[in-house]
């Protein structure tokens, strides 16, 4: 195969490339599906938070009217936001399994292989991506039951599977990096714990930006949770799109998620050969 | 072209980390389909040379090439060129022994249709086709190791870098390995760098040795060389002591009590 690319048309040459990076990155989230399926224990426990979260937050803000989310009832404002916040949680931890599979050598191995150093960091976020999906279904199959009127036609839940996998992606790679710099599970652990709370508080996930202080609207706007939120309220909240609570639209929501998606990956990428040095 | 290029050259290769010297502007060259022994304690350097021939590690200065490719500069062709084995018994647990392998098959670039087949050989290869479907958590020490062998040489490495291959393991499964590993060297003449500061083992398996001390390498030749240069009573375990340091340490007495020991052991 190797001698055959050699003499190949250029095109061809990056095309087979393309389609190898692209095997090996689904390669690498084969691996963590396959762990999945045989022990589903985690998502069943990941799942209870954000059930708490609907139910007693969320029915005590809607009773108490305290947070003004215009024309939206809170609830409905709410079912979005937890969602991003369970695909925030799950994704946030994943990083700390490169620590385990560096410890055990199996890094070791990976990158002595001809695999892209881009291709192990996207195969570990589509992982994280995969398990993000399986919270969505808890989280909207939740909305339902308390009563949430949830836009549920084909086009609307395709698009919230790629926001959920796109948002997934980029919360796995950052965990990622902090991986590959911290390199061992407690202070791994300890981080994580830190840098969750202010990202999900800085983000419209629980209330509007417009009831947030100026120093926190513009934390707020710069961190990827807001876009990923704005993004599945659009998208599952009917009207929601044209009412005063709107965001920037969807297509700036994407657009932000894709370009904090490439640049850390670029920068996981450089940084996951260093966990084993 | 009408030479084969040696395995593994090493030209003042050199790591240092902050203001430690790990290996020190260090020489060697590996012939095609030797079997070749880094020895000396912790700490010398093994690991470390391994990691830059493996290219883990980028080197702080000199170079090395492994099957003929520059492990800085033609990274991906030596990944290509290599299986590598590291110090820890590093195969996924939560996986089937097959699944172990698949992974590797993929990252590998075997053809998806030629996949399942190579598995298959591989394992039959390694005695494990029957543990095949089970999960690696319930394998023995021994057994993993043999997967991980499976799992590095399934793309047929020109050069396989196996990191302390037999530590942990009980003497059966430490010699099932130590068989297979001569075996994968008599079928497809696999050039195999190990390290070890297990003297049996580089006795053993090795055609030639490298004793490392504090990251340089202190002496190259073959075992039974090795011993005579010392002189004619010596053995593999003096020629350790000299020279990877640990002759200043140890007494000449107790060296002496070690030879009586060993031959009262050897007449039984």
């Amino acid at each position: 195969m190797v001698a055959a690319n050699a003499t190949a048309h250029p095109l061809l040459r990056l095309a087979s490339s393309v389609l190898a990076f692209c095997r090996k990155a689904l390669a690498i989230a084969d691996l963590d599906l396959r762990k999945l399926r045989r022990d589903p224990t985690e998502l069943v426990t990941r799942a209870i938070q954000p059930a708490l979260w609907l139910l007693l937050f969320g029915e005590v803000m809607s009773r108490s009217r305290a947070l003004a989310t215009g024309t939206t009832p809170y609830l409905d404002f709410l079912v979005p936001g937890i969602l991003a916040q369970s695909v925030l949680f799950i994704a946030i931890f994943n990083g700390i399994s490169i620590i385990w599979e560096r410890d055990l050598g199996i890094i070791h191995k990976f990158l002595a292989s001809p695999t892209p150093r881009a291709a192990l960091v996207i195969g570990k976020a589509l992982g994280g991506g995969v398990r993000a999906l399986t919270q969505a279904v808890v989280v909207l199959l939740l909305g339902l039951a308390l009563g949430v009127r949830l836009r549920l036609d084909p086009a609307a839940l395709a698009g919230v599977a790629l926001l959920v996998v796109l948002g997934a992606a980029v919360f796995s790679t950052f965990s990622l990096i902090i991986a590959c710099v911290v390199k061992t599970r407690e202070r791994f652990m300890g981080i994580g714990q830190v840098l969750t709370m202010p990202l999900f508080f800085a983000s419209n996930a629980i209330y509007p930006i417009a009831l947030m202080p100026g120093w926190l609207q513009t934390i707020a706007r710069l961190n990827p949770l807001t876009y990923e939120v704005a993004g599945l309220r659009t998208l599952l909240l009917p009207g929601f799109a044209a009412g005063e609570a709107a965001g920037v639209g969807l297509p700036v929501d994407v657009a932000v998620l894709v370009a904090a998606l490439v640049a850390l990956v670029a920068l996981a990428a450089r940084q996951y050969p260093k966990i084993v040095q | 072209m009408s030479v084969r290029p040696s395995a593994v050259v090493c030209r003042a290769l050199t790591r240092r980390f902050g203001a430690a010297l790990a290996v020190d502007h260090v020489d060697l060259d590996v012939a095609t389909g030797e079997t070749f022994g880094l020895l000396g304690r912790n700490g010398a350097g093994k690991t470390t040379l391994i990691k830059m021939l493996t290219t883990l590690l980028p080197p702080s200065s000199g170079t090395a090439e492994v099957a003929g490719f520059d492990v800085a500069r033609q990274a991906s062709r030596v990944r290509r060129s290599i299986g590598y084995v590291p110090q820890a018994l590093s195969a996924d647990g939560d996986l089937t022994g097959f699944e172990n392998l698949l992974i590797f098959a993929r990252l590998y670039d075997i053809p998806a249709r030629e996949q399942r087949a190579r598995i298959a050989a591989a394992l039959a290869f390694m005695d494990l086709s029957e543990d095949a479907d089970r999960l690696v958590k319930h394998y023995s020490g021994g057994m993993i190791r043999r997967l991980e062998i499976a799992q590095s040489t399934l793309h047929r490495p020109l050069v396989l870098f196996l990191d302390e291959p037999t530590v942990g393991l009980d003497p059966l499964a430490r010699d099932a390995v130590w068989g297979q590993l001569a075996r994968l060297r008599r079928e497809f003449g696999t050039t195999i760098v190990l390290t070890t500061h297990h003297l049996e083992e580089a006795e053993q398996l090795c055609e030639r040795l490298a004793l490392l001390y504090q990251g340089r390498v202190s002496i190259v030749g073959t075992p039974d060389g090795l011993k005579q240069g010392l002189g004619p009573e010596a053995t593999l375990e003096d020629v350790f002591a000299h020279y990877t340091g640990a002759e200043d340490s140890v007494h000449d007495g107790t060296r002496a009590a070690h030879h009586q020991r060993r031959t009262a052991e050897r007449l039984g």
